[in-house]
């Protein structure tokens, strides 16, 4: 008992971190009406500053804090404010939540650009030591804290307190709020909701700041996918105060630091609990607590009155082209489609072939994100653990029983399918965001607990899966891989427009639009959506098996990890989750582009090297372009990508579409109008 | 009237009504919305709800067709207690509603939107004939679309999507698509606010089409004095959530209590 006392009071300082971390969260929901899952960006952002000015240049503590926290924190924020979320201030709390998606991924990148993708290891504490363990307080007590455990307390403390003043007590709380309640009623009644909005994203970013620079020192070295599975964990405490509460938001930290330390202490040290249920805890914390904590299920978005001033959604294109154009660009699509694999046949060498078919084996897998996203209209982070699941299953299935690869693959997709009702059964009932966040600590707990066992992944060492072979032909040729792989990407493409044309797809498109209405003719939402989710989990089962048999193994780190499942996700959304082009051209793009652009980048050191007498201030232009450039590169684009989406929530492929199909059939108007006017004298004149 | 009732009701006894609603009540916080409201329906009646904004009658009819869940009392449906059942089941055994806030399905066209409510009452369709089967309509389903189109006057407009309506067009749209689901007991929730007269009138003529033919029994929630004179046998008037007067039609309007508190007469 008293032991368990002990290890308690020892996860305070763990609690603290969470907080700091909830509490910015939630002081950016409460402010701006962001669940912003870019803040692990933001401090990302502040630390790496802290760090380049502290320990790379030796600057005295408080002028790189200052600069770090007080400077570029909250200018960050007015950028992102200016250019980004001041234009999404009537838009859902979904399409917000994917635009921070996009910053997640897009802004660390810039910065590794800008300071070098070097590890930055041992990052500094917030205190005029250079390492947390250089100063302890109390000395010689039973419960020591470090420099970085302090700071951290002190810092969480003061937050708290003053955020709750803020809110409570001051007139900017209120108007705060305000402002994300309905930005255009607050400007009728005389708030400047455009300063109001400025100064949340300020704050809320210098929150973020300090949060990254006084959590950096926990980490061996500074990486912002650590900051944010950290983020991630923290979220748990954020549903305790439902998304609203500060000072709820600290207590259900504390709570989950202590239950945490507890946990660790009073497990034996050696068993599967201990080592997989550790880091796991705040994924089971957090997928529970959705599931269970009152409230959440009922709708959350509190809608602004003025909405209905924001146009509807334009109709799909797919609905409002006529037939023939519909006919038309089907014709052109099997055209495209036959000539890519003519091309990928006879040109491609190896290299640019297996490019092809990993994009190809891809778009599979973002087919399901169609299903569940597009058609569905849920938004879930957890299809690359499905992936991972049917990679795993198909590996174990061939290893242990020897049968065909192919029976294998769907008996893993059928795996996935079921992991992904099970998994859909609690978590459908979930509205928008939190039904995102039960995807995401679902990711995190099969990342956390059950990838590390071998009776899933196979252990350190990833389990091979072979390539099939059919009738005469042996899939190791890349060229038959291509043309199975293709075959499986149509079949699976026609039955998703099936789904999204039939009785499934209407009655999914039902509930979206107005769920009172469809439950009052009789449309269940719940077993519709759970339908389509485990649809789209064996779709992204069947996936995770095709490219396990692809690279040879299945191979979760290479392959499946849940921060890469973010990008497919801001990826086929900004390209258009309904649509079948946007998840092909996606799946592509996101191996294509990289591969692109590194040859792009390496074009000036091959230059350079060939011309060795080039004149000097090329070659010093020229060796600025690193090669290394590629990645972040892509995903920077990838990123910035997904912020279009709250302009277009059709996607941008399914916009370019529209626009095309629009001036086409103005065209063709305006040729037949000039053809009556001229064959009959008294036709009546159209107006350009 | 309708072949259901037939069979269990005698000539000389009061048969039981097809909705039997007591004691609902149901509370906002602080707000009192429902105070122990009672209201019965008859199989094939048509009846009104008046009161002036705020009363409770859109309160009333959500805890009817399950979209709330009443604090307190019992609300029975044909001889079944509904308390316990969602808003979905209750649409299965056969009531429909419409809203007051018109609520359609954004970049569906009229006929889908028929079509759905029609696929959601047979349970025909799923993901296994959407996948192997055809999903197009039979001609079964297309002619019971066709009479729902003809009767409400839409059939000019089937192909069009439902947003891009008039608000007129549009309530007749969501009285369609819940003749869909063959509704024994409708609520219609003021289906003529915001319509002009002539389209008042299509509304009109369009109900009393729909119960001679079928034999619905109709709740309606109406400011319309005129349009509640012409279809409703009987009114209930509901005041600060509570019920103040109930009755003959005729009676109940010149009640000078429901004068005071609705019409705005001086007593």
């Amino acid at each position: 008992m008293v032991d368990l006392l002990e290890y308690a009071v020892r996860g305070i300082p763990t609690g603290c971190v969470f907080a700091l971390l909830a509490v910015g969260l939630v002081l950016t929901y409460k402010t701006s009406g962001v669940f912003n899952l870019a803040f692990a960006a933001q401090a990302y952002t502040s630390a790496a500053v802290f760090y380049v000015l502290r320990k790379e240049q030796e600057w005295p503590l408080f002028w790189s804090a200052f600069i770090a926290i007080v400077i570029v924190g909250p200018a960050l924020g007015l950028l992102l404010e200016r250019v980004l979320f001041r234009h999404l201030r009537g838009a859902g709390s979904l399409a917000k939540m994917v635009t921070s998606l996009g910053l997640l991924i897009a802004i660390p990148e810039v910065v590794k650009l800008f300071f070098g993708s070097d590890a930055k290891s041992n990052p500094p504490p917030l205190w005029y030591v250079r390492r947390t363990d250089e100063w302890l307080w109390p000395q010689g007590s039973k419960f020591v804290l470090d420099a970085g455990q302090v700071t951290t307390i002190v810092s969480t403390l003061v937050v708290v307190v003053g955020l709750t003043v803020l809110f409570r007590y001051t007139n900017l709380g209120l108007r705060m709020r305000a402002v994300v309640e309905s930005p255009r009623l607050a400007e009728l009644n005389g708030v400047n909701a455009e300063r109001v909005s400025m100064a949340s994203w300020m704050l809320s970013s210098m929150m973020a700041g300090l949060a990254g620079v006084l959590v950096a020192p926990l980490f061996a070295s500074l990486n912002p996918i650590d900051l944010f599975t950290l983020l991630v964990a923290a979220l748990a405490a954020t549903v305790v105060g439902g998304l609203s509460s500060i000072p709820l938001t600290f207590f259900g930290a504390i709570g989950l630091g202590m239950l945490q330390a507890v946990l660790a202490g009073s497990l034996p040290t050696n068993s599967v609990l201990a080592t997989g249920l550790r880091p796991g805890l705040p994924f089971l914390v957090l997928f529970a607590l959705l599931i269970f904590r009152p409230g959440l299920r009922s709708n959350s978005e509190t809608a602004d009155p003025l909405a209905t001033v924001d146009p509807p959604l334009p109709v799909p294109v797919a609905v409002s082209r006529p037939r023939w154009m519909s006919i038309s660009s089907r014709t052109v699509g099997v055209v495209a489609t036959i000539f890519g694999l003519l091309v990928s046949w006879f040109l491609l060498d190896g290299f640019w072939l297996a490019i092809v078919i990993s994009g190809v084996v891809l778009a599979v897998i973002m087919l399901s994100l169609t299903v569940v996203t597009g058609i569905g209209g849920m938004l879930s982070l957890a299809q690359a653990a499905l992936a991972a699941i049917g990679a795993f299953t198909t590996a174990q299935v061939v290893t242990a029983t020897g049968l065909p690869v192919l029976v294998a693959m769907l008996i893993g997709a059928a795996v996935a399918a079921a992991c992904g009702a099970l998994l859909a059964i609690p978590v459908v009932r979930l509205d928008g965001v939190y039904l995102a966040l039960a995807t995401l600590a679902f990711a995190l707990m099969f990342e956390s607990i059950l990838v590390p066992l071998s009776w899933v992944s196979g252990g350190s060492v990833p389990l091979a899966v072979p390539r099939p072979v059919i009738g005469p032909w042996d899939l190791a040729d890349d060229r038959y891989f291509l043309l199975f792989a293709a075959l499986c990407l149509t079949v699976i493409a026609l039955a998703v427009i099936r789904v999204r044309q039939g009785t499934t797809g209407r009655f999914l498109q039902a509930i979206q639009s107005s769920p009172t209405a469809a439950n009052s003719i009789g449309i269940s939402g719940g077993r519709s959506r759970i339908i389509a989710f485990t649809l789209a989990a064996g779709i992204a089962g069947f996936g995770g098996g095709l490219l396990a048999s692809f690279a040879g193994r299945a191979n979760y780190q290479a392959s499946f990890p849940y921060v890469v499942g973010l990008v497919w996700v801001a990826l086929v959304i900004s390209a258009g989750a309904r649509s079948i082009q946007a998840a092909v051209f996606s799946g592509i793009m996101f191996f294509l582009l990289p591969a692109t652009l590194n040859r792009v980048f390496s074009w000036p050191e091959n230059y350079l090297e060939a011309h060795q007498q080039a004149p000097e201030w090329m070659q010093n232009l020229l060796g600025l372009v690193q090669p290394n450039w590629a990645l972040p590169v892509s995903f920077i684009l990838f990123g910035i990508g997904a912020f279009t989406y709250a302009k277009h929530p059709e996607g941008i492929i399914e916009a370019r579409t529209n626009s095309s199909v629009t001036a086409l059939l103005r065209w063709t108007e305006r040729r037949k109008a000039k053809v009556d006017a001229s064959s009959s004298v008294d036709a009546p004149q159209v107006s350009a | 009237m309708t072949p259901t009732t037939d069979s269990t009701e005698h000539p000389n006894e009061q048969p039981a009504p097809l909705l039997q609603a007591s004691g609902i009540s149901k509370r906002f916080a602080g707000l009192m919305a429902l105070a122990d409201v009672s209201i019965q329906v008859g199989a094939g009646e048509t009846v009104a709800v008046i009161g002036p904004n705020g009363a409770g009658k859109s309160t009333l009819f959500n805890c009817l067709s399950g979209v709330l869940r009443a604090d307190r009392g019992t609300v029975t449906f044909d001889g079944q207690r509904l308390e316990s059942l969602g808003p979905t089941q209750r649409s299965r055994l056969g009531i429909a509603r419409t809203f007051q806030r018109i609520e359609l399905f954004g970049g569906m066209t009229v006929r889908d939107h028929l079509m759905v409510a029609e696929r959601a009452r047979s349970g025909r369709g799923g993901l296994w004939s959407d996948l192997f089967r055809s999903s197009k309509p039979t001609e079964e389903e297309y002619a019971r679309c066709q009479a729902v189109l003809d009767l409400l006057g839409l059939d000019d407009v089937e192909d069009r999507s439902a947003d891009s309506l008039s608000l007129g067009k549009g309530r007749l749209v969501e009285l369609g698509r819940a003749l869909m689901c063959e509704p024994r007991l409708l609520f219609l929730d003021e289906p003529s606010s915001g319509l002009d007269r002539n389209e008042t009138e299509e509304m009109s003529l369009a109900l009393e089409t729909v119960q001679r033919e079928h034999g619905t029994a109709v709740v309606l929630i109406e400011h319309d004095v005129p349009m509640v004179q012409r279809l409703a046998t009987r009114i209930y008037v509901l005041d600060y959530g509570s019920l103040i007067a109930s009755g003959n039609t005729m009676d109940v309007l010149e009640d000078e209590v429901v004068r005071a508190a609705y019409l705005g007469v001086a007593t």
